[in-house]
């Protein structure tokens, strides 16, 4: 923990690890501005503040947290505040970086609730709105398909999507028993030892 | 009537469902909210969750209005701490036990399981979200544009889904 006061620096070593110093205070600002500043998209952002502006934790680390956010339930970028904070500075930091990444969009979705409530009825609203909403399916869409690329190890792996989605949308079988169901499915599928051919990346 | 207890179960609940991203849980979000407790209709869950692809930040903070529309400032915060609780100190417990897992055998086994099936989630939303949302020829070519455009061009999806606002008031404003 505390090695590295006790240790005089011979000479400067290049990836000196500076977590040891990011208080409280730098983590919930940081997070902050990762949170109101990431329109489109909160992954990219995040690497850019901390794994190039800050250092504080490197890509390899970083790309191995995103795949733990990504096998648990809750947000990646949530799940991400909460993993680099705990590294950084504990419970405390996980709670600062937490709060910070969701506060501006809190505040912000709070006033457009309340506005939208005002006047999501107003003839040119509905009809924005109507075209928003478009937009968002071709955006989830399109999130599928990378992912897709990204995360599948196997082509029977698109059995599984199209099992999970019969279940939810004709089955009408719930989330989690889908989940429970096609999930354990899939990681007995996936069983240790079973794994010679495998070409996904993290 | 009280709906903060209501609010607390919902959005707890929701949140262990959230498995590969917030749009997993919207099949069941739309039954909770909208037809058992009925906190807003289809239509105005479908806008919220649009616009909150606009906003910075997690991508599900629409649930704050959802909350707000039910419960004022207190229903808002409520529904943040139940939807963002569970999943934090899941995430947390993970944290500083997955370091010890790194020789576990399943551990591989378990992320190449989930990965189809969050994205089978993350489909089965999209789904639910666009018998909503596309309700002819014109919705469906918007969505289509944005698909293969962000598909093509390395573009800040943020922007199309405000392209889509612009293109909405063209197309769907009553003459």
């Amino acid at each position: 923990m505390s090695d590295a006061a006790l240790t005089p620096p011979v000479e400067a070593l290049p990836v000196a690890p500076v977590t040891a110093q990011v208080s409280i205070g730098q983590i919930f600002l940081e997070f902050l501005i990762i949170g109101a500043t990431s329109f489109g998209g909160v992954v990219p952002y995040l690497r850019g503040s901390l794994v190039t502006k800050n250092h504080w934790v490197d890509d390899k680390e970083f790309v191995e947290m995103l795949s733990i956010s990504q096998s648990l339930p809750g947000l990646n970028a949530t799940n991400m505040a909460v993993l680099v904070g705990e590294k950084l500075r504990g419970a405390m930091g996980s709670i600062a970086a937490i709060i910070g990444i969701c506060l501006p969009g809190a505040v912000l979705m709070y006033i457009v609730g309340i506005f939208y409530r005002i006047h999501g009825d107003h003839v040119w609203i509905t009809a924005a709105l109507k075209g928003v909403a478009a937009a968002a399916v071709g955006l989830i869409l399109s999130t599928v398909v990378s992912m897709s690329k990204k995360s599948l190890s196997g082509k029977f792996d698109f059995v599984f999507i199209a099992l999970t989605v019969i279940a939810v949308n004709r089955l009408h079988l719930g989330v989690p028993r889908t989940l429970v169901a096609v999930g354990l499915l899939a990681i007995l599928f996936h069983r240790p030892g079973k794994q010679q051919k495998e070409s996904g990346s993290q | 009537m009280n709906q903060i207890p209501a609010l607390i179960r919902v959005f707890a609940y929701l949140s262990i469902l959230t498995v590969g991203g917030g749009m997993a849980a919207f099949p069941e979000m739309k039954i909770l909210t909208v037809e058992v407790h009925k906190w807003l209709t289809f239509p105005q869950l479908i806008h919220l969750y649009s616009v909150g692809q606009m906003a910075p930040g997690p991508n599900m903070m629409m649930i704050v209005a959802i909350g707000q529309w039910a419960g004022g400032l207190l229903g808002a915060l409520i529904v943040l701490i139940a939807f963002f609780g569970p999943t934090a100190v899941l995430a947390f417990i993970v944290a500083r036990g997955w370091k010890k897992l790194e020789k576990w055998p399943w551990r591989t086994s378990i992320q190449q399981g989930l990965a189809p099936v969050s994205i089978g989630l993350l489909l089965a939303g999209c789904f639910t979200m666009a018998k909503g949302a596309i309700t002819g020829v014109e919705t469906a070519a918007i969505a289509v544009g944005v698909l293969l455009i962000l598909l093509q061009y390395k573009i800040n999806p943020a922007l199309l889904v405000l392209a889509g606002a612009i293109l909405g008031v063209f197309s769907f404003m009553p003459k």
